[in-house]
């Protein structure tokens, strides 16, 4: 199949190719890199390398305390990443967007200030805390400390054999007592895309506040934080092709302002006194110390580089993708796919099993043909245990993932049965 | 990694000793029985420890692994069972000096017999732990196996 045939292809893929700089490397003795773990990280667009490179070459400095020409233009540059992260989100307020280190500070950010909060929104003895069984660990262990320490329960929804969450038992898990729901919006090992709105909608009805990771949806998909009827939204900067190191919280604004805050230092005050200390308002009160500064500005340029390129764009891209990869998948043999096999019920991570050969091992073969992908649980040891297995091998793609790369995985695969061995 | 690397990972001894398995399952009796995971990529290892005296008489082991950890589970059972522990000691050393090397250290085949296959692996801070997760867990279930016959 040529790439011409395949529809929902971002028509100027050779063109963004271009504006990622690793993408021209070779590995493996001289040959082209084909980059399929973008699920894990993604690869970071020239014009994000020259935004962060600019601020640290013209305009360094730390933000807000520096009275000077470079301070100003510093705050002025790390507020701008603000905005933009606002503007992708579709934020109703730019101060209800929240910097952390990564999704997972994010998501131990709002656990750990629901067990200190006073009033309703406090977990404590018999409340009910509800996640899945498809979340990544982070989204997973903040939660069970939060319970572990408050005398909470943690509950959790299963996963159908096709790989989606199982609802039957959505009217006992979500209960008078559920104080929070939260779950993933797209998973990292299956793919599944969940049905957030209607999940929200039942946590609402028993007053729950729901808690979506973000991590692999706001790289592939439209995002829009009042649509998807979240209380709390979190993703992480370097998977939406931004630096490392920095990770976005969105609250909506009555909850944050009722949540107490998270660490304690500079920038979250508003006065301290030796008795006792009062806070700035959202978002510095949750933002001790110095922010990531440049990460925040590389973080601007990279939402403002795929939403230039568009976000239903680079989803119908996806899906093309993936549902040439499923197909692609499938044709080799003793291969199995974790997860829906319909692509329009997917984001871009494909895990799966090849007969006879551990996923390690399939990794290591790929690699020497340059194909990069990722083997192990994906810290989603839960996920795993569901299907019975310990490990798999996963491929993910993003907006700059060619057809061509897929038969490069595909051609790899079928060299590592031959390379085991196996008939 | 180029493709003479992956020969040179996947040797003959090894991709054998991942079909073979040699003294594989679980068995009575044992003094020590450790269970060791390596985190990253979640491979799993129970092991037991039979010792009669200074002799080790079995090393019996149930694992989830990559073709790595299992052959290294494999040779590691089919060097030690019979020698005593004394005479185990300059193997094992020798096995996690090749391992902890960065593929520096020339092993020595006197010493390591089939081991020496994993001198590939060594090269590779990725399948390091792979290699070496068997005989880890060898170590704690000796460490084990010997506070249990003080007592
Ligand atoms: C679904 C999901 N949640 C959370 C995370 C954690 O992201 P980070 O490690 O950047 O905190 C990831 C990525 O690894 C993820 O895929």
């Amino acid at each position: 199949m040529t790439t011409t045939q395949l529809v929902g292809l971002l028509p100027e893929l050779e063109v963004i190719r271009a504006d990622f700089p690793i993408l021209e490397r070779t590995v493996a003795g001289g040959l082209p890199l084909v980059y399929l773990d973008s699920a894990n990280t993604s690869q970071k667009p020239q014009v994000v390398i020259d935004t962060m490179v600019d601020h640290l070459e013209r305009h360094n400095a730390n933000v807000a305390r520096a009275m000077h020409a470079l301070g100003a233009e510093s705050t002025e540059a790390f507020e701008g990443g603000r905005d933009r992260v606002a503007a992708f989100l579709n934020a109703p307020s730019r101060d209800e967007v929240i910097f952390t280190k990564n999704a997972s500070e994010a998501l131990n950010l709002v656990a750990n200030t629901l067990a200190w909060a006073q009033g309703p929104l406090r977990v404590g003895e018999g409340d009910v805390v509800v996640t899945t069984e498809m979340e990544h660990h982070s989204n997973i262990v903040p939660w069970q400390l939060l319970t572990e320490r408050t005398g909470a329960t943690l509950k959790w929804f299963g996963i159908t054999d096709d790989g989606h969450l199982d609802l039957a038992n959505i009217d006992e898990l979500i209960s008078e007592r559920t104080k929070v729901v939260t779950l993933t919006w797209v998973s990292n090992m299956l793919g599944t895309i969940n049905p957030v709105a209607e999940i929200a909608r039942r946590a609402h009805e028993v007053g729950a506040i729901v808690v979506l990771d973000a991590s692999q949806a706001a790289p592939q998909l439209p995002v829009d934080v009042v649509a998807c009827g979240a209380d709390v939204v979190v993703f992480t900067g370097h998977k939406v092709v931004g630096p490392t190191g920095i990770g976005v919280l969105w609250g909506r604004r009555e909850l944050l302002e009722q949540l107490p805050p998270f660490l304690g230092g500079g920038e979250m005050i508003e006065t301290v006194r030796m008795e006792g200390s009062t806070y700035a308002g959202i978002p510095h009160k949750f933002e001790a110390g110095t922010p990531p500064i440049v990460e925040a500005v590389g973080l601007g340029a990279a939402v403002d580089y795929l939403s230039h390129i568009g976000m239903d764009a680079i989803h119908r891209h996806e899906q093309a993708i993936t549902a040439y990869a499923l197909e692609g998948l499938q044709t080799v043999r003793g291969l199995t796919v974790l997860g829906p096999l319909d692509a329009a019920e997917r984001g871009g991570a494909i895990s799966f099993e090849l007969d006879g050969v551990h996923p390690h091992d399939v990794a290591q073969v790929l690699d020497s043909r340059g194909v990069a992908v990722r083997a192990g649980h994906h810290c989603a040891k839960p996920a795993h245990a569901r299907f019975g297995v310990q490990s798999s091998t996963r491929m993910s793609s993003y907006l700059y993932t060619t057809p061509a790369e897929i038969d490069a995985l595909v051609d790899g695969l079928e060299y590592t049965r031959s390379y085991f061995k196996l008939g | 990694m180029m493709s003479h690397e992956l020969d040179s990972l996947y040797q003959d001894i090894i991709l054998d000793h991942a079909k073979r398995r040699l003294n594989a399952g679980l068995r009575e009796p044992f003094e020590a029985e450790v269970h060791h995971v390596n985190p990253t990529c979640g491979d799993e290892v129970t092991l037991r420890l039979h010792l009669e005296g200074d002799v080790i008489r079995d090393i019996s082991y149930d694992n989830q692994g990559c073709s790595i950890s299992s052959a290294s589970a494999s040779v590691m059972t089919e060097l030690l069972i019979g020698k005593t522990v004394a005479e185990a000691k300059p193997i094992h050393d020798a096995f996690l000096e090749m391992m902890r090397g960065k593929g520096q250290v020339e092993p020595d085949e006197d010493v390591l017999e089939d081991a020496i296959a994993f001198a590939g692996a060594a090269k590779l801070t990725a399948r390091i732990k792979c290699a070496l997760l068997s005989w880890m867990a060898y170590q704690d279930a000796l460490v084990r196996a010997q506070e249990e016959s003080d007592v």
